[in-house]
């Protein structure tokens, strides 16, 4: 079983982004779980979403506590909420940034003995290039694909078909293509 | 007939069906009358609500040609129609809760669509209590929605089967077994109060009407009239009640009939949040008339009469007048 | 068909392929986005014969389809907590003229304290009224049981409860089969009412009962929650036979044959109630659990075959009898009627505090020690409480507690679980 912990703000799609990493599972077959967990309604306070991927029946309801992968939606939440806790030796953190994790004050993480692969993309400017809206889950997505190879493109970009209609499915694919071509090459860049 | 003929009923019956065309007789008077509400119930003797319920609902099952369904929330009309074992009702009848007659008869009213039964109208009953108090959020939901019910309420203003309790339909100064005659101001107090016709007014729905047991083909046509008309409709029946009033079972219609010409209850008809009609007083009274026949009133008169409050009901009676224009 | 989707949403699902004929909705957190998915459906057209109404509240909505129950249509509403409370007095209204509605319950703490999330105190409070109560594990069940719950109803003439946990069922998104229309409508025939407001045959229902014929009245119901031990399995067969999964049910055993120690469970928790007894039979341990799916008529015969030869029994309850312990419990005792073990009751979840794998695997080997005292509170946070308990002795204007609790745990957005 894979499991991912995606958090952010309310208003940022957070749990859509976790129900559509779910879809892509589902379209290749295999089970998965999105829930969230949130606290009042309102815009801007934080929020988690879970995911879990396996290849038969997942019974366990608990929260995701040692995810093998993070997605981080909004940066101000890095020094804020205990973002990394449970996360597991060699875990996979995603994370919506212009900066890199050095700038970001988490090159310490990065190097640190647990192994943890850190990669982090524009999401919200390629959304707002591509959607017109500041919504970066889509472009994530399609970076998380590229970062853990969990899910193929293809089925991250199926199942934001299904979540969105019309021409905004559209320009959501676009980001996510765009964000998972970025993070294929700075992969590239990095092994080379 | 070339003329209208007017009847005043003054204390007997004997002037009636008999002169006037078939088209204008009354429903009780007509054989095949379905006496919807059929003899042997337990109500009072002099029981306004009976009087009320069942010139109604016979004229609501002519009006749709005996395809009606009754939903009555609990109070005395229902604890009087249903002893058990027995029923007096003889069409289908539910009685639920106390609170919820106008949302249960929106849910028979909805089954009807799903059902395709198109012809198939509904009633919600109630009393005061169960209208202008416990049943107003049920009854103000119905009316949003313009749900295809007729909502009567026999307002005989107090809840009378649980042993005269105030409602918000209680009149100022009346004495009950919670505004009870005693201490300084005694009686239910000034200033308080809900006017459900109007209220039901501000929902501005197709139909609302005021009537009562002294004008009973009035009652009768106004049944008749809301039936036509699909949508919310609200009918707010005076129906004295001897037991409550402390009024004599045999005066019960002209107790009925000096409120509506004493201003007090005006009679008048209300389309979409306007009034449309209104039946003119022919012969005024003053308030103290209508009063002093009702035992409930008793303490605002006496060896030193409280005149005050006495002039304070006037003053409604009058603003009644003034606003409805009964005086014409 | 397989679908990625909602809970919410595949409950909706399969209301729609009941064909229901008047569904009434109020909102409330978390069930909200059940009515709200068949609000769509049938305004889209999706629901032939089918009308959708917005009441104004929950006592409401329920009176709404008792009035289109009585006169013959297929009713369904759906509420949580407050709304459940709410709407009380029609629970027990219905109840009693042997109304065949559907309701869902999203299970939601009720307050004081104001909580949104998942427990099971709102369909206990109403465990008595006369209705039967199905509880589902995962959507998959939540979806099916509405499609027993209807025909179970309407074969009984007994309203139905299907209760999912909010948020943790309501709100996930899971993989389920949505069955075909053509097998819902060979599993479920069209509603023949045993009583109906009709004016072609008038009746007269909800009269008063006096002395004389009330307790037949409330004896006939009990004896139709009776009926509903042997109906309730037949239904759950005749499921499996035609959409081939095991549905419902009155309870389902999870490796209890030769288990020491049995964990009794209502709902979701039962996930991952299984995930921990396959770790600790993987160590040695003779563990198992039972997922009770009918809470009412409560399955006293088929706990006690199961549960008898066990050691002890562990009933981890999501609510909470105030001034006693378990609720869940008694039942579970009195099933073991005259039989001796260990028997612990242990209040978790409440007001949706995570249950984990993690304390489970405590709580059930200090189960096996036997180290467990009668009433637990799961994860109880001891200094917040003691702390309470100080503050409240020292001084009398304490301010209200749970204010005064959430001052002292500190900013909670900022944790995990």
């Amino acid at each position: 079983m894979f499991q991912i912990r995606l958090h952010g703000r309310g208003g940022q799609g957070v749990v859509s982004g976790a129900e559509m990493l779910s879809v892509a599972a589902f379209l290749e077959g295999r089970y998965a779980q999105a829930f969230p967990s949130f606290g009042s309604e309102r815009m801007g306070a934080p929020v988690m979403a879970f995911c879990r991927i396996d290849d038969k029946e997942i019974r366990l309801r608990e929260p995701v506590l040692e995810p093998d992968a993070l997605i981080v939606q909004d940066p101000t939440l890095l020094h804020q909420v205990e973002l990394f806790s449970g996360l597991r030796p060699a875990g996979r953190v995603l994370i919506n940034s212009t900066r890199s994790f050095d700038e970001l004050g988490l090159s310490g993480l990065a190097q640190g003995p647990r192994g943890f692969v850190l990669c982090s993309l524009p999401a919200t400017e390629l959304a707002l290039k591509h959607v017109g809206r500041a919504v970066p889950n889509a472009a994530l997505l399609g970076g998380f694909a590229a970062v853990t190879g969990l899910v193929a493109i293809e089925s991250v970009l199926a199942a934001i078909r299904q979540k969105f209609r019309g021409v905004v499915a559209e320009k959501n694919i676009e980001a996510a293509k765009e964000a998972y071509d970025l993070a294929v090459k700075m992969r590239e860049s990095a092994h080379a | 007939m070339d003329q209208p003929v007017k009847f005043y009923q003054t204390g007997t019956f004997t002037v009636g069906n008999r002169l006037l065309g078939e088209g204008q007789r009354s429903v009780q008077a007509d054989m095949e009358r379905t006496n919807s509400l059929n003899s042997g119930h337990r109500a009072c003797q002099g029981c306004g609500e009976a009087l009320g319920a069942r010139y109604a609902i016979d004229a609501a099952m002519r009006a749709t040609g005996n395809r009606l369904i009754a939903v009555n929330a609990t109070g005395c009309l229902e604890v009087f129609s249903t002893p058990y074992p027995e029923t007096s009702w003889q069409i289908p009848w539910l009685h639920s809760l106390f609170g919820n007659a106008a949302a249960v008869a929106s849910g028979v009213a909805a089954a009807q669509r799903a059902l395709g039964r198109k012809d198939v109208r509904v009633i919600a009953q109630g009393g005061d209590g169960g209208t202008t108090d416990i049943g107003f959020g049920c009854l103000s939901g119905m009316f949003e929605r313009n749900d295809d019910v007729l909502y009567i309420c026999y307002d005989n203003e107090a809840y009378m089967n649980t042993g005269v309790q105030r409602s918000s339909a209680t009149p100022p100064a009346a004495r009950t077994a919670t505004t009870p005659a005693v201490g300084a101001l005694p009686g239910n107090v000034f200033g308080t109060g809900k006017n459900l016709p109007r209220i039901a007014m501000a929902h501005r729905i197709p139909y609302v009407a005021t009537a009562s047991v002294a004008s009973l083909r009035d009652l009768e046509r106004k049944v008749t009239d809301a039936m036509a008309i699909e949508g919310s409709r609200y009918i707010h029946i005076h129906v004295p009640c001897p037991l409550g009033w402390g009024s004599a079972p045999e005066n019960t219609i002209k107790v009925a009939r000096l409120a509506v010409e004493s201003g007090l209850f005006p009679l008048f008809e209300a389309r979409h949040g306007e009034v449309t009609s209104r039946t003119p007083i022919r012969r005024r009274v003053p308030v103290t008339e209508y009063l002093e026949l009702q035992k409930r009133f008793a303490h605002l008169f006496g060896k030193s009469p409280d005149v005050e409050r006495i002039a304070h009901i006037q003053a409604i009676a009058d603003r009644n007048i003034a606003e409805f224009g009964l005086l014409s | 068909m397989l679908k990625q989707t909602e809970g919410s949403r595949a409950v909706a699902e399969a209301i729609a392929l009941c064909r229901p004929q008047v569904i009434c909705a109020y909102p409330i957190t978390p069930q909200t986005h059940i009515v709200e998915a068949l609000g769509e459906m049938v305004k889209e057209g999706g629901i032939a014969g089918c009308e959708f109404i917005n009441v104004e509240s929950e006592f409401a909505a329920l009176s709404v389809a008792i009035g289109a129950s009585a006169a013959g249509a297929r009713s369904y509403t759906a509420t949580s907590s407050q709304g459940l409370l709410f709407m009380a007095e029609a629970v027990y209204n219905a109840a009693g003229l042997g109304l065949p509605i559907v309701m869902t319950i999203g299970n939601r703490a009720i307050g004081a304290p104001i909580n949104i999330w998942n427990d099971h105190s709102d369909s206990m409070s109403m465990r008595d009224a006369g209705w039967i109560q199905l509880y589902a594990e995962t959507n998959q069940e939540a979806l099916d049981l509405h499609i027993q719950a209807f025909r179970l109803a309407e074969e009984l003439s007994c309203p139905v409860m299907v209760c999912m946990d909010g948020f943790i069922l309501t709100h996930a998104y899971d993989r389920v089969d949505v069955p075909l229309q053509r097998d819902v409508d060979a599993y479920l025939p069209p509603f023949e009412p045993r009583q109906m407001l009709d004016p072609a045959e008038p009746v007269s229902i909800g009269a008063m009962v006096g002395p004389e014929a009330f307790t037949e009245v409330r004896y006939l119901s009990h004896h139709k929650q009776l009926r509903a031990l042997r109906l309730i399995p037949d239904l759950a067969e005749a499921f499996r036979a035609r959409f081939g999964r095991d549905s419902g049910g009155l309870i389902r055993s999870y490796r209890t044959e030769d288990a020491e120690t049995i964990v009794v469970a209502l709902g979701s928790v039962n996930g991952t109630v299984q995930e921990v007894v396959d770790e600790m039979r993987a160590d040695g341990s003779r563990i198992g659990s039972v997922s009770i799916c009918s809470f009412r008529p409560f399955p006293l015969a088929a706990l006690r075959e199961t549960l008898q030869a066990a050691r002890r029994v562990v009933v981890l309850e999501k609510c909470l009898a105030v001034g006693l312990g378990g609720i869940v419990s008694d039942g579970v005792r009195k099933s073991l009627s005259g039989i001796v073990l260990n028997g612990y009751t242990v209040i978790a979840g409440l007001g949706g505090r995570a249950i984990t794998r993690q304390s489970l695997r405590r709580l059930f080997e200090d189960a096996q020690r036997d180290e467990l005292d009668q009433v637990t509170f799961l994860d109880l946070n001891a200094d917040l409480v003691s702390h309470a308990l100080d503050r409240e002795s020292a001084t009398r204007r304490t301010g209200p507690t749970a204010e005064a609790l959430l001052r002292r745990l500190g900013t909670v957005a900022s944790r995990i679980g």
